[in-house]
């Protein structure tokens, strides 16, 4: 069978000489991912509270095989409409607020600073009713899986009719199945 | 040559939408000679506008316009103002079909003889019989070049479809294959054959799936008798103080009003659209609604018995690649009350990207459950369950009371509870599926919920009696002779099988019975 090479092949300096377009230059530069920098990007919220949303991104939907950058990449796309307005300017930044009550309320400690899985999955259950849970899990489908990159990763290789098809690249190259 | 036709010209026939129902009756009119104005809500795209990119195709092809939804059917709690996944384009939904073209069983055209009295039910035999449709399904097939008739090879199977095969074969089921489609497996027609492309859904980019986009309709239009108007949105249908249709009143793009004059209003807006457009036709003299005495109108919403099976397995599969329907076993497809329900189900093979695996695999879920499966994603494989669904008297769509769209009308709302029959039939479904795959080492098997519908039948079902139904079985309104449902509202009941096919047998046939009633001077 034909597999798929879940590397990303794009580096830094040969994509800066390229000319793609915005979006994978921020999935590329995110790649070398750089926490403080990441921070200083979101515009709805102070970059203390970067780390908490970070965490809260990859708790929702947990890829071990995915670097921080694509969850940071997620988080600036769901900052950036959340700023863009009004009605929800203070959404995120109020719920990282409540979300380390809650934490020290269940855990004794704010999100971040809770060590096991499991514990900030008990305190992400108990504001699962809250707008600020609802958006990021509904905003995280895409926010998340609509990355390119993300779809190399899980082996899924998005558009293919420029490429002929699959008629000549494995649509019926399964072997493994008694005949 | 670009027909065009003048707005008070009143010899023309007005057909509304522009898919597999209006899009098929207005080329089969057109090539009879009958003058055609056809109103499309949506944009024309042609076949290099398509994108393999599923939130972008989503955008560029769906009918995003806002409804609402009520009811126990999980759509309204996942998709509250999405109920159906549907187009708004030239072409309308046979852009996004799939291509499985399936006749119906003889005794589904019988369903109330058949199945019997069936408590919280409203089934009717249709009143057109299976000898009857016979004819127009074979021009349908021919039509569309479906694969497994007339003489034209079925598709090369996928990976998807070798999975469902040998869990199948395992299972001791006989009758799978890989379905008959609408798409070419050899050139026909003009139109190349399937490259295996997997974006079924998002517009075929190589043509080899029949739409009426580039196949109906150009030809239409090479007759100079179709002038195709797109982005025109219909507002209402007129009628005269006798009750005769006049002409229709629809928007353009900016929202101007124009009003086309009409001899006949065909009506194919697809389920939800339909009965809304009738509704919103309300007037003095028809104070419930245009053609709706009877309270039929709207009533009877189906949208088929559905859900998925998606299996994960140690080995890659790639579903995504290739043909995304091309596989269906049909040994569940009869009808065997035994089994705990009336009607049958088909399976048939269906993949998602990761995009739309990540919004519909299981809406509202989060954590590891989900993820994990994602990370699987290349070693999935999946199924899509499709079964007769019963008319209800209230799975419904009837107007908002409040919400109104851009243009002043109350926009749709669709009601749906799953009736007791379909809930027994998609347990048995999920569990036949999850044992399918599971019969060849599926690690994970998971029941995926349905989708917003594709599949939407009978809110202007085809009746003897004027009181049980909208239309007779000519798709003609009982109440108002020029008047004509087009599409996939006429539905009396759902059957188990996709509806395209039948819904183009209907259009060819009440095209034949339209153009002899003009000729005739009936109408």
């Amino acid at each position: 069978m034909r597999l798929v090479d879940k590397t990303i092949k794009l580096n830094r300096r040969s994509f800066l000489g390229s000319s793609a377009g915005a979006a994978a230059l921020a999935g590329v530069i995110g790649t070398f991912s750089d926490g403080g920098a990441f921070a200083a990007t979101l515009k709805s919220v102070k970059p203390a509270a970067a780390p908490a949303l970070l965490k809260v991104a990859r708790d929702l939907y947990p890829h071990d095989r995915l670097p921080d950058a694509y969850y940071e990449t997620a988080v600036t796309t769901i900052d950036a409409g959340v700023a863009a307005d009004q009605a929800t300017k203070t959404l995120l930044s109020d719920g990282v607020t409540a979300l380390d009550a809650a934490a020290v309320r269940l855990k004794g400690r704010p999100y971040t600073k809770i060590a096991p899985e499991a514990d900030r999955i008990a305190v992400l259950k108990s504001i699962e009713d809250t707008p600020f849970f609802t958006k990021m899990r509904s905003e995280m489908i895409t926010a998340l899986y609509n990355q390119p990159e993300v779809w190399t990763k899980l082996g899924y290789e998005g558009s293919s009719a420029e490429l002929g098809g699959y008629i000549h690249r494995g649509f019926n190259d399964l072997d493994w199945l008694p005949a | 040559m670009v027909t065009s036709f003048d707005l008070n010209d009143d010899s023309v026939v007005v057909v509304i939408g522009s898919g597999a129902g209006g899009g098929t009756l207005s080329n089969e009119l057109a090539q009879k000679g009958v003058k055609v104005v056809c109103l499309e809500a949506g944009s024309r795209y042609e076949i290099q506008d398509f994108v393999n990119d599923e939130w972008e195709s989503f955008a560029q092809l769906a009918w995003r316009d806002k409804r609402t939804t009520s009811g126990s059917w999980r759509v309204a709690k996942d998709f509250p103002n999405l109920p159906a996944w549907i187009v708004k384009a030239v072409g309308g939904t046979t852009t996004h079909w799939a291509g499985a073209s399936l006749r119906f069983q003889d005794h589904e055209w019988k369903a109330r003889s058949t199945y019997g009295d069936i408590p919280g039910a409203a089934l009717l035999d249709w009143p057109v019989t299976a000898e009857e449709m016979a004819p127009w399904y074979d021009k349908a097939e021919f039509k569309m070049g479906t694969t497994g008739t007339n003489g034209i090879p079925r598709l090369p199977g996928n990976n998807n479809y070798k999975v469902l095969a040998a869990g199948a074969k395992k299972l001791g089921y006989q009758d799978f294959h890989t379905g008959n489609m609408s798409i070419n497996s050899q050139p026909r027609d003009g139109r190349g054959s399937c490259q295996q492309i997997g974006f079924c859904f998002q517009g075929c980019k190589s043509g080899a799936k029949w739409s009426t986009l580039y196949s109906e309709i150009p030809k239409g239009e090479a007759t100079g008798k179709l002038e195709v108007r797109p982005d025109s949105q219909v507002i209402r249908i007129e009628h005269d103080a006798k009750g005769k249709a006049t002409g229709v009143v629809y928007a353009d793009r900016e929202g101007k009003m124009f009003l086309q004059k009409a001899r006949i209003v065909a009506v194919a807006g697809n389920s939800i659209e339909s009965p809304r457009l009738l509704l919103n036709s309300a007037s003095n003299l028809f104070k419930d609604g245009l053609a709706n005495g009877s309270g039929q109108v709207g009533r009877h919403y189906m949208r088929h018995t559905t859900g998925s099976v998606y299996a994960t397995f140690d080995k890659p599969v790639h579903m995504y690649r290739g043909t995304t329907m091309a596989g269906i076993v049909r040994d569940e497809a009869r009808n065997d009350p035994k089994r705990g329900y009336v009607g049958g189900f088909e399976l048939e093979t269906i993949s998602l990207g990761v995009p739309f695996t990540a919004a519909f695999l299981n809406p509202g879920a989060w954590g590891r459950d989900v993820s994990s499966a994602l990370d699987s994603y290349d070693h999935m494989a999946g199924l899509w369950i499709v079964g007769e669904d019963l008319p209800q008297a209230n799975n419904r769509v009837t107007l908002n009371a409040s919400e109104k769209d851009r243009f002043g009308m109350p926009i749709a709302n669709v009601h749906y509870d799953d009736h007791p029959n379909d809930e027994a039939m998609r347990s048995h479904a999920f569990r036949q599926g999850a044992a399918l795959y599971e019969a060849v080492g599926a690690k994970r098997t998971i029941l995926t919920p349905p989708y917003p519908s594709t599949h939407n039948m009978g809110t202007n079902r085809m009746s003897d009696k004027p009181e049980e139904g909208v239309v007779n079985k000519w798709g003609q309104t009982h109440e108002v002779k020029n008047l004509f449902i087009s599409d996939g509202s006429q539905f009396t009941t759902s059957a188990t099988e996709n509806p395209t096919l039948t819904i183009v047998a209907l259009a060819i046939r009440q095209a034949d019975h339209i153009a002899g009633l003009m000729a005739r001077n009936e109408i």
